[in-house]
């Protein structure tokens, strides 16, 4: 029920009293609302649903995760953080 | 895309995959609430490399199917109203009402309008003083939070001529629904990773122990539904019931603070009837008194319609995962996309539309 | 009189109501076909359009046919929104449009007529913008415009302009393309990254309030079709995936020749930000429309020959093979998906919308 997206904030700014910011999902940019992610900052990456950022992503969690499953399957850096999809 | 693309490779998918293979031992039901999940899953075939003693069986998390044919018949019915603009999520123009949808309203005349955020619609009724601006607030958790910010905006610029058709559903109760029926198959859970990420997943914990189910919050990507699978079954297998996150990059156990915090202001729980399914106390989210006025339901003065859903539609029973697509008579003959009897072949997160996307090949096509 | 400021001129008292000129927007006299039509061919489109035939002027043009071989014949209108988007406007569209409609029958492109419709209130520069560039894509694909007429509508009836085209090419006689030709073996190839058009022009509408890093892929493909042959004269389909996408064409393929595509979702060529403009809305590629791309059919020996030719020409630096026809199941689309998975392919089913699951 959650088509959520990551993406990069790029700039922060104020619109009618809301908290905002340009969201980058790699090539394609769009305003979204950050009222529900008061310490996003610039460079910060975060889930948005519908205009909204839902939440932050953690980086140290993915990294985390990714780590440990590369280790038990034992891949050598066959994908890393920055490989494009096809 | 970063966030995405790494959750994507075949390598790491195939490593959880075998995984899962080694540790399973016998035959669990998994249901997975989340209609993205769905769609994620039949769209890169995840489903067909599972081992086959997963059944994986899918649940109401579809917010465009389980939405009420009252609320889309009233939606109908005010979106056809000389001087109103109904503005709506993309995915709700195609569900039908008991008759018609928001398409066939636009054709001949209403204004109904696409966003993509419910911002959008407050500016639209800023651009439009003259005009009646109603938005068809739908969703589960996920989306109130965008939702609710759409009235306290409205409200705070003073906007008298915006409205909100509320539809919002919740997945605790509907879980309850699901694991307290005596139909019950459902052994085990893949809870929505965005509806937790504004949620949190502390209401889980009691309700894995109360069923004995084990849950956890699962994301999206082909390699995040793995994990999620994985984790499950490795619970299944050690026979603990507890609720466990495989989302850990989005999600927390408190969720998010400044989006719940904003859900309890202007909106209390109520009772929702679910289409196909019924009415499940307390499920449902409706404005709080002091935004009541900002309620298109009440605004709008529409006669009492009486709702009349196909008698071919099992979409009901699929959403509640007593039932796969391929059990309906109508499948691909009557009902597809083009001509949906029910909301579970138009939203392409119904299981009904996945299945008739991306598997359907041995039933014969309607002419 | 002349006031303080210099550039404004007070007239007082009784002035000739002299007929104004009209000269910087259309009104519906200049659709009458009286002398305002007859104006406004001679200055804006002959100028552009300018050849032989088409300035005798008659009722209809006459063309030469040459000794042997077939002629194609194709028609098209246009509707896009806007006008004019990164990498195109509604003139290139209709010229290239109808130039590729005949290369992918292995025509080559000879005549276009184009009939205009166009908005009362539209402004001239705008009109004039379009004849050029269609003047521009005309030339690129070897197309004279021999042809054309024009007509003015009331305010609020012609979304600013539309654009009707027919197109007429030869077809040498040792070619035979066709969507039933597809042949088990063959590869599928395609001639670059798939849905720049269909997000370019989304985001230039700004509906969806969102800024992509995406120009329409919008040219001629008759260039790289006449390099195909020459290295394979037995290419058995070409296509163009417009509308409806890459997925679209290929079912109709498929259903045309009776066979199976088998697609390798790891090698479709998607550019990151039409990728990202996808996942934000919900749109899957497959299904976003295309106006400079083709699909080709081959034997699958001349897969690389065919491949390397295409990567020499302007549009077709991408190109690469992304699937292959078999027998069963006949009639369906599949794709062997990233993670090893099959999934369907089906038509586009009604219109895309963005969605929130």
């Amino acid at each position: 029920m959650c088509l959520g997206v990551p993406g990069k904030i790029t700039e922060l700014f104020e619109m009618e009293g809301l908290k905002m910011g340009k969201v980058d999902f790699g090539g394609v940019v769009r305003e979204a609302c950050l009222e529900y992610v008061p310490e996003a900052k610039q460079g910060d990456y975060v889930v948005v649903h519908v205009g909204f950022a839902i939440s932050m992503l953690s980086e140290a969690e993915a990294q985390e995760t990714l780590a440990m499953l590369r280790e038990i399957i034992e891949i050598e850096d066959e994908v890393g953080p920055e490989t494009e999809a096809s | 895309m970063k966030y995405v693309s790494e959750y994507r490779g075949a390598k790491l998918v195939q490593g959880v995959l075998e995984q899962i293979n080694e540790t399973i031992t016998r035959p669990w039901v998994l249901m997975e609430i989340c209609g993205g999940q769905t769609h994620s899953i039949v769209r890169h075939g995840l489903d067909q490399l599972l081992p086959e003693e997963i059944e994986l069986v899918h649940g109401p998390g579809c917010p465009v199917c389980v939405t009420s044919l009252e609320l889309i018949d009233k939606a109908l019915a005010i979106a056809g109203m000389p001087n109103v603009i109904l503005a709506s999520y993309g995915d709700m123009l195609r569900v039908p009402g008991s008759g018609r949808d928001l398409f066939s309203v636009r054709a001949s005349g209403g204004d109904v309008r696409v966003v993509y955020s419910p911002l959008d619609a407050v500016k639209i009724a800023q651009e439009n003083p003259d005009k009646e601006v109603v938005f068809f607030a739908i969703g589960f958790e996920t989306t109130a939070p965008p939702n609710a910010m759409a009235v306290v905006q409205a409200k705070s610029l003073g906007l008298e001529n915006f409205s909100m058709l509320v539809s919002h559903v919740r997945v605790p109760p509907a879980m309850h629904a699901i694991l307290g029926s005596p139909h019950n198959r459902v052994q085990g859970f893949l809870a929505a990773g965005h509806v937790c990420a504004v949620m949190g997943y502390w209401e889980y914990g009691p309700i894995a122990e109360q069923y004995n189910v084990p849950i956890v919050v699962t994301g999206f990507e082909p390699l995040d539904i793995a994990r999620g699978i994985l984790r499950v079954v490795q619970l299944l297998e050690a026979n603990q019931a507890l609720a466990d996150n495989a989302y850990a990059r989005a999600v927390t156990l408190e969720g998010n603070q400044p989006a719940q915090e904003l859900i309890r202001r202007v909106f209390e729980p109520c009772d929702r009837n679910w289409r196909g399914i019924g009415m499940i106390p307390g499920s449902g989210w409706c404005l709080r008194a002091e935004f009541r006025g900002y309620d298109a339901g009440l605004r709008f003065d529409v006669e009492a319609i009486q709702p009349k859903e196909s008698p071919l539609c099992i979409a009901g029973e699929i959403l509640q995962g007593l039932k796969k697509p391929f059990d309906c008579t109508a499948f691909g003959r009557q009902c597809t996309p083009e001509t949906p009897l029910g909301a579970t072949m138009v939203s392409s997160e119904g299981a009904c539309a996945a299945y008739y996307r991306y598997a359907h090949i041995d039933v014969p096509e309607s002419s | 009189m002349k006031d303080d400021q210099q550039d404004l001129v007070i007239i007082h008292g009784l002035v000739c109501p002299r007929p104004l000129s009209h000269e910087d927007t259309i009104v519906l006299g200049h659709g009458s076909g009286g002398r305002m039509t007859q104006r406004l061919i001679e200055k804006t489109f002959y100028p552009p359009f300018e050849n032989p035939t088409l300035l005798r002027g008659d009722d209809a043009a006459v063309v030469e046919l040459p000794a042997e071989g077939r002629l194609a014949v194709t028609t098209d209108g246009h509707i896009v929104s806007p006008l004019f988007f990164p990498g195109g406007d509604i003139g290139r569209l209709a010229v290239c449009g109808t130039a590729n409609d005949l290369a992918m029958v292995g025509a080559q492109p000879r005549w276009l007529t184009a009939s205009f419709i166009i908005e009362e209130g539209l402004p001239r520069f705008l009109l004039e913008r379009v004849t050029q560039s269609m003047k521009d894509a005309a030339e690129e694909s070897g197309l004279i415009i021999v042809g054309g007429d024009t007509k003015v509508t009331e305010r609020g009836k012609a979304d600013g302009l539309f654009i009707t085209t027919t197109g007429v090419g030869w077809i040498p006689a040792d070619r035979n393309v066709s969507g039933a030709n597809a042949r088990s073996g063959d590869a599928l190839l395609i001639s670059g990254t798939i849905g720049d058009h269909g997000i370019a022009v989304l985001a230039a509408r700004g509906e969806l309030a969102f800024q992509a890093d995406v120009e329409s892929d919008l040219a001629p493909l008759n260039g790289m079709v006449e390099a195909m042959f020459d290295v394979c004269p037995s290419i058995h389909v070409l296509r163009d995936p417009t509308r409806g996408g890459v997925a679209t064409t290929l079912n109709e393929i498929a259903r045309q020749s009776n066979a199976a595509i088998v697609l390798d979702e790891t090698a479709i060529p998607v550019r990151p930000a039409v990728d990202a403009a996808c996942e934000m809305l919900g749109f899957d590629p497959l299904y976003v429309a295309n106006e400079g791309k083709l699909l080709a059919c081959v034997p699958h020996e001349d897969a690389e020959k065919v491949l390397a030719v295409m990567r020499e020409t302007k549009y077709g630096a991408d190109a690469c093979q992304i699937g292959i026809v078999e027998d069963d199941p006949a009639g369906r689309v599949l794709m062997k998906t990233a993670i090893g998975g099959t999934r369907v392919i089906d038509v586009l089913a009604g219109e895309m919308l963005p969605r929130i699951c």
